[in-house]
């Protein structure tokens, strides 16, 4: 269909070339609420165009127009310059457009290719188009390193890789534009840096890529253009090149936002809540926490840092009294029942422990519940607002109004049922019925996660107020950023653990970073300088050298003194993430040279090294990758089983620029292979 | 904000549902070549005009009351209780023994002690697919069916092999003694000179089903519990951080909802038979469901439907009495309210909403 904008293309800077995607007063309203006011749009072929906002700003709703989910009450949509009416998902796919959603439309059990054909069979016999499915597939992963074992289920894929088939799924229906709805909001910061290289990927072959995010550092560090959406409107479109993160979220709610926390320094006293030892294996008798210690000292606030999944939700919810560990917990001193008939939420928040849990949708509020019944969630035992048999619920309600009202509840309609609030006033509700309380130790989860800017200024405030007034404070966050403006102290959980402890002041991203990724001994992983300290025609090199290796895969390998056994170098692919891949040959290519550290010499600088250590690696790599079961490597950490033991290779130029703001610059392109650190000390086998 | 206001949602809605059934079933009664307009005065005629007709209606309604009261609790904690028949029967079974048994001075302490008995046993028939439930995940509707299988099964046994007099034909007991037969409404209301309900089955139990529907209200709304069984019916994994116990909550709300079941067969068996006989509960188990969807599980909303469906019952019977519109059809327009009330909500409801939404933006 680009037939006519094929020449053009060449040079997608002039004017000729009919925008990809061209919006012209598109407006829509739900009921009352004007949800996109007059937004006209107009993106560049062959581009990445970020749409950056708050939520409820209106960006969901302007894509699902685009995807005819939605019909504009005015307004047009241009696809290659020609309008285009867009009634339903059918007529966009027909026109090229490609959705990938924030929760994916998969069928859990049927195989990828299966997935990928749904919809968009050929005849009333499946076998043809499976096959031909395999085939464009195969293909397809050549082309964008998008790499999916075509005959795996679903349900036994990583998000990851799940989310890779929806953009496979959309590729085979050739589409040229796609729709990315929050894309990242589930994947590991390596699944993420993967994510964004396939989408370079796709945009040198002349794919159009709207990214909505409300990640500003997504936004800088993928985009070629970005557009700035505010209650609706469109507020602003810029060239990423020509702004900067503080000036969009300036942008996105009107004002000046400070990114920075004021804190006094902390004055911390005894230990409040103690931890020793504990130990948690869920139901699939996988260890979820492997022998957790901490202290959280009165006045001060313990930020907990981590990838999503490396135990921390495990380690809230035995705190708060809702999953069964092992170990010991004391509050001020006195030890509380971890298992039976005294441990569950009421009997943590009778010994002051106030929660206020990650997901606040699935456990914090009630939404169909009014404002004021959940301002008394989990304490509606409360003797005091009982009177007799009965609860006090005009008590409650008249304490509820007192409780939005100095939260800045918007609006402060205790009737309201929780689910009409938006996202940062209902952690709003959350946080005053838990900090009103006054409870000894405040468990916090995400406290911020799909809370506009301006409310987590507040929350944020109100989380130091009650350090400031001697409470204990357990923060889990996978924000970087906020676990370093408010802890005191930082400690690092990767695979169930605790990987080491941090004062901020005297820490930084990148180490924080390594720990994040399991690896304890930063003081011998250097760092290189830069993270891409490897050129393109290195990074060529080495994928060439490596390809050769795996073709062959009888050389000799260069094996590394301690790397002899298979199961270490296992380990070394599984650690590597994002380069998990289903074939060998992909995880090469992915994840590029992860070159091996040995005990002996752990401090080979990545730019030498690199080049040549990385057929080595290949080697090793092949014989332990066979393509019979190549998704047995699990891009997860939390299943990685064995104590860490030998060797292990992180991506970590990638991992630390998506872990920080500081790195604003990421380079697009996908040469984060070029500085691979590994630990002689982490690694675990894939369970 | 909600999209419509709740009297809309209340009352609009089942009312324009109603008034569709209505529609529907007056042209099935054309299509068999009768007059619509004749069969509702009918209807209306039997059901509501005379005191007696009131007997009837009210009599078929505490059933529904109860039944539907049944439902609704169990709603609220998001469980699917349709159980009712056999824990209404096994109820009538509770009812049996305490007025055999039990020499009762007179009929207020007897109807005391009966409702006791009534409500434990019903409460017992669902304890086990309760505790099913709980503790092995085996699906409350499944458990519950089965169990109103094996309900009736146990009540022809113990009826036939057991409790049937000496040289009865019946399968059924003994009539109660005097002092546990329950005043009905003829007794309560007629005065010397005007008969009022003559005939009719109503009885006391009406105003005992009345107070439930207030006692369940509070329960649901004003009580510690029944804040636990909404938040658990709403959101499990909410109501797991809060420290309420889902075991608990499923146990005892299925409970309380198999005891209110089981107080239905006060009404059948201590109010109107006088005895226990099989098949004591006429559907009334299943009828419960429709009460409560169609009331929103709100007590108030139950009591209204349970009129309607009480209205239905009588007004069928008259028709089939007096017509040439066979009994099926009655059944048949039942049905109608039940599609249009519980299955089709949406139907309704989505129009209405986007009315209400057009007309908020004018304003």
């Amino acid at each position: 269909m680009n037939t006519a904008v094929a020449a053009p293309e060449t040079d997608p800077l002039l004017a000729s070339v009919p925008p990809a995607i061209q919006l012209k007063g598109i407006s829509k309203a739900f009921g009352p609420v004007q949800a996109n006011k007059n937004i006209s749009i107009s993106v560049k072929p062959g581009t990445i165009h970020g749409i950056i906002g708050e939520n409820g700003a209106g960006k969901s709703t302007l894509m699902s127009i685009l995807y005819g989910f939605y019909k504009a009450d005015s307004g047009q949509i241009f696809i290659n310059g020609k309008e285009t009416q867009i009634p339903d998902s059918q007529a966009a796919i027909k026109a090229g457009i490609g959705m990938v959603f924030q929760h994916f439309k998969l069928v859990q059990n049927f195989t990828v290719l299966e997935n990928v054909i749904l919809g968009a069979e050929d005849g009333p016999l499946l076998r043809p188009s499976l096959n031909k499915a395999r085939g464009v597939l195969k293909q397809l992963a050549e082309e964008y390193e998008l790499n999916v074992d075509p005959d795996a289920i679903i349900e036994n894929l990583s998000v990851g890789h799940q989310q890779r088939v929806e953009i496979l799924k959309a590729l085979y229906r050739q589409a040229d534009i796609l729709i990315l709805d929050e894309p990242t909001g589930v994947l590991t910061p390596a699944e993420a840096d993967h994510l964004f290289r396939i989408l370079d990927n796709l945009r040198k072959e002349g794919k159009t890529i709207i990214l909505i995010t409300h990640k500003l550092r997504e936004i800088m560090d993928a985009t070629d253009t970005v557009s700035v959406m505010r209650r609706g409107e469109m507020t602003a479109t810029v060239k990423t090149a020509e702004t900067s993160p503080e000036r969009l979220a300036e942008m996105m709610v009107g004002r000046k936002v400070l990114l920075q926390v004021d804190k006094k320094p902390a004055e911390p006293g005894k230990p409040v809540l103690e931890v020793e030892n504990l130990r948690l294996t869920d139901e699939k008798g996988v260890e979820r926490l492997k022998g957790i210690s901490l202290n959280v000292l009165a006045g001060e606030i313990l930020g907990i840092a981590g990838v999503a999944g490396n135990g921390q939700s495990e380690l809230l919810e035995v705190l708060g009294g809702y999953a069964n560990a092992t170990g010991t917990i004391r509050v001020n001193g006195q030890e509380i029942d971890l298992t039976g008939k005294h441990s569950d939420g009421q009997s943590r928040r009778a010994r002051g422990i106030a929660h206020v849990p990650e997901d606040r949708h699935r456990e914090g509020l009630i939404m169909p519940f009014t404002a004021w019944e959940n301002t008394v969630f989990g304490y509606h035992r409360d003797p005091k607002i009982q009177s007799g048999m009965l609860m006090d619920n005009a008590a409650i309600k008249a304490e509820a109004a007192a409780k939005m009202e100095r939260f800045d509840v918007r609006p402060p309609n205790p009737k309201l049922a929780a689910r009409n609030f938006s996202g940062g006033n209902q952690q709003k509700i959350v946080l005053a019925r838990e900090i009103e309380r006054n409870p000894d130790i405040l468990l916090v989860g995400q406290p911020t996660r799909g809370v506009d800017i301006g409310a987590i200024e507040f929350i944020h405030q109100q989380i130091i107020r009650l350090r400031d007034e001697g409470k204990a404070i357990l923060l889990v966050s996978v924000e970087l950023d906020e676990i370093f403006s408010l802890s005191d102290r930082i400690a690092v959980m990767f695979d169930g653990q605790i990987m080491g402890e941090r004062i901020p002041s005297e820490t930084n991203e990148k180490e924080l970073g390594l720990l994040m990724a399991g690896i304890t001994d930063t003081a011998h992983a250097k760092m290189p300088a830069s993270p891409m300290a490897m050129s393109e025609e290195e990074v060529q090199e080495a994928a060439e050298i490596e390809a050769d290796a795996q073709a062959e895969s009888e050389l000799t390998p260069e094996v590394p003194q301690d790397a002899e056994a298979p199961s270490e170098t296992e380990v070394k692919l599984t650690t590597t993430d994002a380069g998990a891949e289903v074939a060998p040959v992909e995880a090469q290519v992915d994840e590029t040279a992860p070159d091996i550290r040995t005990d002996a010499a752990p401090d080979i600088s990545a730019d030498d090294e690199t080049k040549t250590e990385a057929p080595a690696a290949a080697d090793i790599a092949s014989p332990t990758m066979p393509h019979e079961e190549p998704m047995t490597f699990s891009t997860d950490p939390v299943d990685v089983e064995t104590p860490p033991a030998k060797t292990e290779a992180i991506s970590l130029g990638s991992l630390s620029a998506t872990l920080t703001q500081s790195t604003p610059e990421r380079p697009k392109s996908p040469d984060t292979k070029s500085d691979p650190i590994k630990d002689p000390e982490e690694g675990g086998k894939d369970g | 904000m909600d999209k419509m206001p709740g009297w809309a949602d209340a009352v609009l809605v089942p009312l324009i549902s109603l008034l569709l059934a209505a529609i529907l079933s007056a042209l099935v009664i054309i299509g068999i070549g009768e007059d619509p307009v004749a069969a509702f005065k009918l209807m209306v005629d039997g059901a509501l005009m005379r005191s007696s007709g009131w007997g009837y209606t009210l009599y078929y309604a505490t059933n529904f009351i109860f039944t539907g009261l049944a439902v609704a609790v169990a709603f609220h904690a998001r469980l699917f209780n349709i159980g009712g028949e056999g824990q209404a029967m096994i109820g009538g079974l509770g009812v049996a023994l305490a007025c055999l048994y039990i020499p009762w001075p007179n009929w207020y302490v007897a109807l005391l002690g009966a409702t006791v008995s009534a409500a434990l046993f019903g409460a017992m028939w669902a304890l086990i697919p309760a505790y099913l439930q709980a503790k092995r995940g085996s699906h409350i509707v499944i458990t519950t069916i089965m169990f109103n299988f094996i309900a009736a099964a146990v009540l022809n046994y113990i009826l036939v092999n057991i409790l049937r007099p000496q040289g009865a034909m019946d399968p059924a007991t003994a009539r109660f003694p005097e002092a546990a037969q329950l005043p009905t409404f003829q007794d309560m209301f007629s005065t010397a000179e005007t008969a009022m309900f003559r005939g009719a089955p109503a009885n006391v139990t009406f105003f005992l089903a009345v107070f439930m529907c207030l006692a369940v209200w509070v329960l649901i709304w004003r009580t510690k519990l029944g804040y636990e069984i909404r938040s658990f019916g709403q959101s499990e994994s909410a109501a797991k951080y809060a420290g309420i116990s889902p075991i608990k909550i499923t146990v005892v709300a299925m409970l309380i909802s198999g005891g209110l079941a089981g107080m239905m067969a006060l009404n059948t068996t201590m109010g109107e038979a006088e005895r226990l006989v099989m098949n004591a509960t006429e559907g009334a188990g299943f009828i419960g469901i429709a009460v409560a969807l169609m009331g929103r599980s709100h007590p108030l909303g139950v009591l209204l439907a349970a009129l309607l469906f009480g209205f239905l019952y009588q007004g069928g019977a008259e028709l089939a009495l007096w017509t040439n519109i066979p009994r099926e059809l009655i059944v048949v327009i039942q049905a109608l309210v039940i599609l249009f009330t519980g299955a089709l909500d949406n139907m309704v409801r989505m129009p209405l909403e986007k009315l209400f939404l057009a007309a908020r933006r004018k304003a």
